[in-house]
């Protein structure tokens, strides 16, 4: 099969993707609380509800970490690929796909950078969100 | 209440390490079983436990075939791929401590170079229809999807975060095919690295170099454990467990734990609190460690957790020679993953037992105390094997 390799979607992350397919970042809320999670789960942690709804961030994140892969070939993607650790202005942390940024050099990627959220449509089933420069 | 003391280590085992085996998992397991067994004086007939990795193909019921096993009394796996390693163990003491069976074999086996590579992507991973599936949601679909990807993630931020270059991981390596070099069972035998070696090897996930990453290896290794009363009847200078602990700490996932504020592997470090707890010792009393080295940032990163030096400065503890032979902490004595072969593990145990023993081609003179550590990034374990 070519292309990426695809996530399992369950009750709990099927809102994540059914947001990528019309190209809104979702981030887990609490229907009680109000408390952001994610990646996301049965249960709020602040207030133990089970009643699980979602935001749709504003698709800005800051670079924690990354890493520029360059072997082995990944499935469906392109090496060197940039994967990064974004943390997001709404409180959450997210692995992230790069593009757009050289591998290694002056120019590449920093902690602290700040990027925004783009799509890369793979097929009718499945939407990925990945990351740029502003 | 405390597990330490009441188990021993009387055999160990092991096939030759290769990266094509040319025989079944099944196979290896139970070469390197017999193997274990002789070496403890001890037959199958006297078997009743067995236990393993979850991620093992060979079930303890089909190796117990293939050895003629009677009854088993206990059996049972350890999940989370290589932090499995020293738990494998704890469920064997636990087992004779409590008298639920007398002798147990711990057994790790597989064709990971010749059959399915562990450094590959394992798309199987990520299809998985349980929670480890819908985890991997979050990372396999853009690209995050070998462990030294995974890992890689966490090297980038401990460097910034403390001022650590790829040249202080590279003391791991240097370190690993330094012994390595003068172990004959090792991959590496006779082929010691620089530290230039190092820093030339290709880029496989930036920060983390060829030279960063383990082998893939096809083998088995096996451990017998049984009461330290029936160790004193059997050939070999028992080994007793003087610790064996797991541990998992708060938002725990496999090799993606990155949610936590700090990244990083409290995990070790609950394992740690429990060895210390169990065995009575200090980082102070230990000889010699075997620090699970697939990938060798995480290495400093246990010095840390376990208390060798505080946080930020494993950079420092490893400088000048001090995790190799004649160091003030030589780790990895057998040449570690990097160097001997990636037994999950598994095979850095049967080192400690060596070093405890007196018997490594690497020998710590007077080694009273070994601390093994499993995989990290994942749920793990942890042992402190000591003279009686």
């Amino acid at each position: 099969m070519s292309g990426p390799v695809r996530p399992v979607i369950g009750r709990d992350n099927a809102y994540f993707f059914e947001g990528t397919a019309k190209q809104e970042l979702r981030i887990q809320s609490c229907n009680a609380c109000g408390t952001l999670r994610h990646p996301p789960g049965p249960a709020c942690l602040s207030c133990d509800a089970y009643d699980r709804g979602h935001v749709v961030a504003r698709g800005e994140g800051t670079v924690y970490s990354f890493t520029v892969i360059h072997a082995p070939k990944l499935p469906g993607k392109e090496l060197p690929l940039v994967v990064a650790l974004l943390d997001l202005p709404e409180g959450v942390r997210m692995v992230a796909e790069v593009t757009g940024v050289p591998p290694e050099g002056e120019d590449a990627l920093q902690i602290g950078e700040r990027l925004v959220v783009d799509w890369n449509t793979i097929d009718e089933e499945l939407t990925l969100p990945i990351w740029r420069r502003p | 209440m405390s597990l330490s003391g009441k188990a021993a280590i009387v055999g160990i085992g092991a096939t030759e390490f290769s990266k094509e085996s040319g025989r079944s998992e099944l196979q290896l397991s139970v070469e390197a079983t017999r193997d274990a067994l002789q070496d403890a004086g001890l037959t199958p007939a006297d078997v009743d436990g067995l236990t393993t990795f979850t991620m093992d193909t060979s079930s303890e019921i089909a190796l117990a075939r293939e050895l003629g096993l009677g009854d088993l009394r206990f059996f049972s796996r350890i999940n989370y791929g290589g932090g499995a390693a020293c738990a494998t163990i704890q469920q064997a003491a636990m087992a004779v401590a409590t008298g639920v069976a007398d002798v147990v074999v711990a057994y790790r086996g597989f064709n990971e170079r010749s059959g399915q590579r562990f450094g590959q992507v394992q798309s199987w991973a990520a299809q998985q229809v349980n929670t480890n599936g819908i985890d991997n949601s979050w990372t396999y679909p853009l690209g995050l999807s070998t462990p030294a990807a995974t890992v890689a993630m966490q090297a980038r931020r401990y460097m910034h975060d403390y001022g650590v270059t790829s040249a202080d991981f590279g003391a791991v390596a240097v370190a690993d095919r330094r012994h390595a070099a003068t172990n004959p069972a090792a991959f590496f035998y006779g082929k010691p690295i620089t530290l230039e070696d190092h820093q030339a090897s290709r880029m496989i996930a930036d920060p983390l170099h060829l030279l960063d990453c383990c082998q893939e290896s096809d083998g088995a290794v096996a451990i017998v454990v049984t009461s330290p009363e029936r160790a004193r009847d059997l050939p070999q200078p028992p080994v007793t467990i003087a610790a064996a602990a797991q541990g998992s700490a708060a938002d725990q996932y496999v090799m993606t734990s990155y949610y936590r504020d700090e990244i990083g592997i409290p995990e070790m470090g609950v394992v740690a609190k429990d060895l210390w707890r169990q065995s009575g010792l200090t980082p102070a009393d230990i000889d010699t460690a075997v620090l699970y080295d697939h990938f060798t940032p995480y290495v400093l990163m246990q010095l840390e957790e376990l208390g060798f030096c505080v946080r930020g400065e494993a950079k420092d503890f490893v400088r000048d020679g001090a995790i190799e032979l004649g160091g003030r902490l030589p780790i990895n004595t057998h040449g570690g993953q990097l160097g001997e072969a990636y037994l999950h593990g598994m095979n850095g145990i049967a080192e400690g037992i060596r070093q405890v023993r007196g018997t490594s081609v690497n020998q710590v003179a007077g080694a009273a105390h070994v601390l093994v550590t499993a995989g990290t990034g994942v749920p793990t374990s942890g042992l402190v094997l000591s003279a009686p």
